[in-house]
């Protein structure tokens, strides 16, 4: 119960700094609360964006994810994340900047609407990424509530743990704003940052050293393949290196490079970046896998027992059986049950606590989307006129409590794991959306109607891949059930974690086709192409 | 310019590493098994991209 203990202190300690670290006159008109005013340093910039990036997906999804799968969990989402992330910010976040200061913009659909001379299909690709949003806020409830369920022990429930994690993360950005938010991430990511390092010593002195579980690991064969890729194939390891993309066109990102108050302090933050997604997910991901060697501790053994039964007797289990035995065998807690297991209880409540900060981090999402509603669909369509912006600023507080009770709502009923929820929705159609920004920056000659049809296709892909989900049931790892075969090639195939399209994930044809669809389209309705003092505009 | 999009690609299909796609060893340092190290090395390898493309073709036009 001590840890839990010291948890809950960190929360109350985490709501003080977004409150007091927020309280500023500056957050009474839009700009002030939304986006700090634009005047965040190069230090809380840089940690306050790796923050935002790092979340419950991060730790215990990745963690997990690791536990299950091995070491191709860091060649999936981190190496890669680590390339295009910072090219990302490099190439596309500093022009975001750059228009945002000129003109005034505070979200990526108000740039939209100018750049292609348009107003209701911007409030398309609002609702588009609005839905595509909360997957992203809902694992961080997720997170929540594993986390306060696993360092107490189970005395407080999922459902408690996912509520109090809601509040504190409402209370926070409702009264603090951006600044608050940024001073939270901020706290955060050192906090992780530094008994992360403390954690990974711990556990290794309590396993009695990595190599001895990598050996153990190795010499058995059903944890050999964990220490390399032979369990997926080129093609699929390859389709992750789109997900990334999704980092350029997530709202919260756009939106937060907008708040810093030079340009050169994305000088740091793009150098640094990479070495950030090394030291949390090499961690992460290496935990997880050790974790496997780790049948001393009776929880870790229960889940490896469970994952072993679904893989020998998968095909002739029942639905509910093998639903029963998947939940069993989720590793999303792993780190903290290595934790837990290893290390001294004043430690463990402290690393507790680290682990709930990655988790947190849906504030930064929840803000952004409380921005884009005041911006794109309250201001736009006339309410900040109508009503003032001290209005405006008390609606975008009113969408950020109704917004954390759906996500929390969704969270106790959704019954992924976390790393695949956050990969096959909110990832995949924001990689999917990405063309909207190369398009918006960088062609000219691309059109409204180009945008439309990303938009639509994206919201149209995403929802196919859902409901073939729900329709076809996930079989057992290692399994494959053809959904979709032509001239005997399987052309879409349900796994068990979730879809592939010749062997790739949906993310890659959906992200194609999104390119595609711009091209075209915009070609085929040149007379839309803007005037050329809106071009003028964007040649920066 | 086309020769920094050039290494920025390699390093783009550099993160394809099928040559250590079926080996667990050597573990680096002892513990680390080789697919893992190399992606740990790669990331350091991006960053120092980075620090090149941040040093040598910053857009300070944009300021």
């Amino acid at each position: 119960m001590i840890p839990a203990l010291v948890v809950i202190g960190y929360l109350a300690v985490v709501l003080c700094i977004g409150i007091f670290g927020g309280r500023s006159g500056e957050n009474q008109d839009a700009e002030g609360y939304f986006l700090a005013g634009r005047r965040i340093g190069p230090v809380v910039f840089l940690l306050s964006l790796f923050g935002t990036n790092m979340t419950a997906f991060s730790i215990l999804g990745a963690s997990g994810h690791a536990f299950a799968n091995g070491i191709v969990t860091y060649g999936l989402m981190a190496s890669s994340s680590a390339l295009i992330i910072p090219l990302g910010i490099f190439v596309i976040g500093t022009r975001l900047w750059a228009l945002g200061k000129r003109h005034g913009f505070m979200t990526p659909v108000q740039m939209f609407r100018d750049r292609w001379e348009c107003g209701h299909i911007g409030t398309v690709i609002f609702a588009v990424q609005a839905v595509l949003l909360v997957p992203y806020i809902v694992i961080a409830v997720m997170g929540g509530g594993t986390t306060l369920r696993a360092v107490s022990g189970g005395l407080v429930p999922y459902w408690l743990g996912g509520a109090v994690v809601s509040m504190v993360v409402m209370g926070y950005v409702f009264f603090g704003g951006m600044r608050g938010t940024a001073w939270v991430n901020t706290f955060q990511t050192i906090l992780f940052l530094s008994f992360g390092a403390i954690a990974v010593v711990v556990i290794a002195r309590g396993m009695g050293g990595f190599s001895r579980a990598m050996e153990e690991l190795l010499a058995s064969p059903s944890t050999s393949a964990l220490l390399t890729r032979e369990r997926v194939s080129p093609l699929y390891f390859f389709s992750y290196t789109f997900i990334p993309l999704s980092s350029l066109a997530f709202p919260h990102i756009g939106i937060f490079c907008l708040t810093a108050k030079r340009l050169s302090h994305f000088r740091r933050t793009v150098v640094l970046y990479p070495m950030c997604m090394l030291a949390i997910w090499l961690p992460s991901v290496f935990l997880g896998v050790a974790a496997n060697s780790a049948l001393d501790l009776p929880t870790i053994r229960t889940k490896v027992e469970a994952r072993a039964t679904l893989a020998r007797q998968g095909p002739t289990l029942t639905p509910d059986r093998r639903a029963e035995l998947r939940a069993a065998a989720s590793g999303d807690d792993v780190i903290l049950k290595l934790v837990e297991g290893y290390a001294p209880l004043w430690l463990a409540s402290l690393l507790g606590a680290a682990v709930m900060a990655a988790v947190m981090a849906s504030d930064s999402q929840i803000l952004a989307l409380s921005t884009m509603f005041t911006e794109d669909v309250f201001a736009f369509y006339g309410g900040q006129s109508r009503f003032g912006p001290a209005v405006q600023v008390q609606t975008g507080r009113l969408f950020v409590i109704l917004l954390t009770i759906a996500a929390y709502a969704i969270a106790l009923t959704a019954p992924q794991s976390i790393f695949d929820i956050a990969s096959q929705y909110a990832f995949a159609g924001y990689s999917a959306l990405s063309p909207l920004l190369v398009a918006a920056l960088f062609w000219k000659k691309s059109t409204k109607w180009g945008a439309l049809a990303v938009a639509v296709w994206t919201a149209a892909a995403v929802l196919g891949v859902a409901v073939l989900q729900s329709v076809v049931p996930a079989p057992p790892p290692g399994a494959a059930v053809t959904v979709w075969a032509a001239g005997g090639v399987d052309v879409v195939t349900r796994i068990a974690a979730g879809t592939t399209v010749f062997g790739l994930l949906p993310v890659v044809p959906m992200t194609i086709g999104s390119a595609i669809l711009m091209y075209i389209v915009s070609l085929a309705t040149r007379a839309s192409i803007p005037g050329s003092a809106t071009l003028a505009k964007y040649e920066v | 310019m086309v020769l920094v999009t050039l290494v920025t690609a390699l390093i783009y299909v550099l993160h394809q590493d099928f040559w250590f796609w079926r080996s667990a060893r050597p573990l680096v340092f002892g513990f680390l098994p080789i697919g893992l190290a190399y992606h740990a090395f790669y990331t350091v390898g991006v960053s120092l991209l980075m620090l090149y493309l941040v040093r040598r073709h910053w857009p300070s036009h944009l300021e």
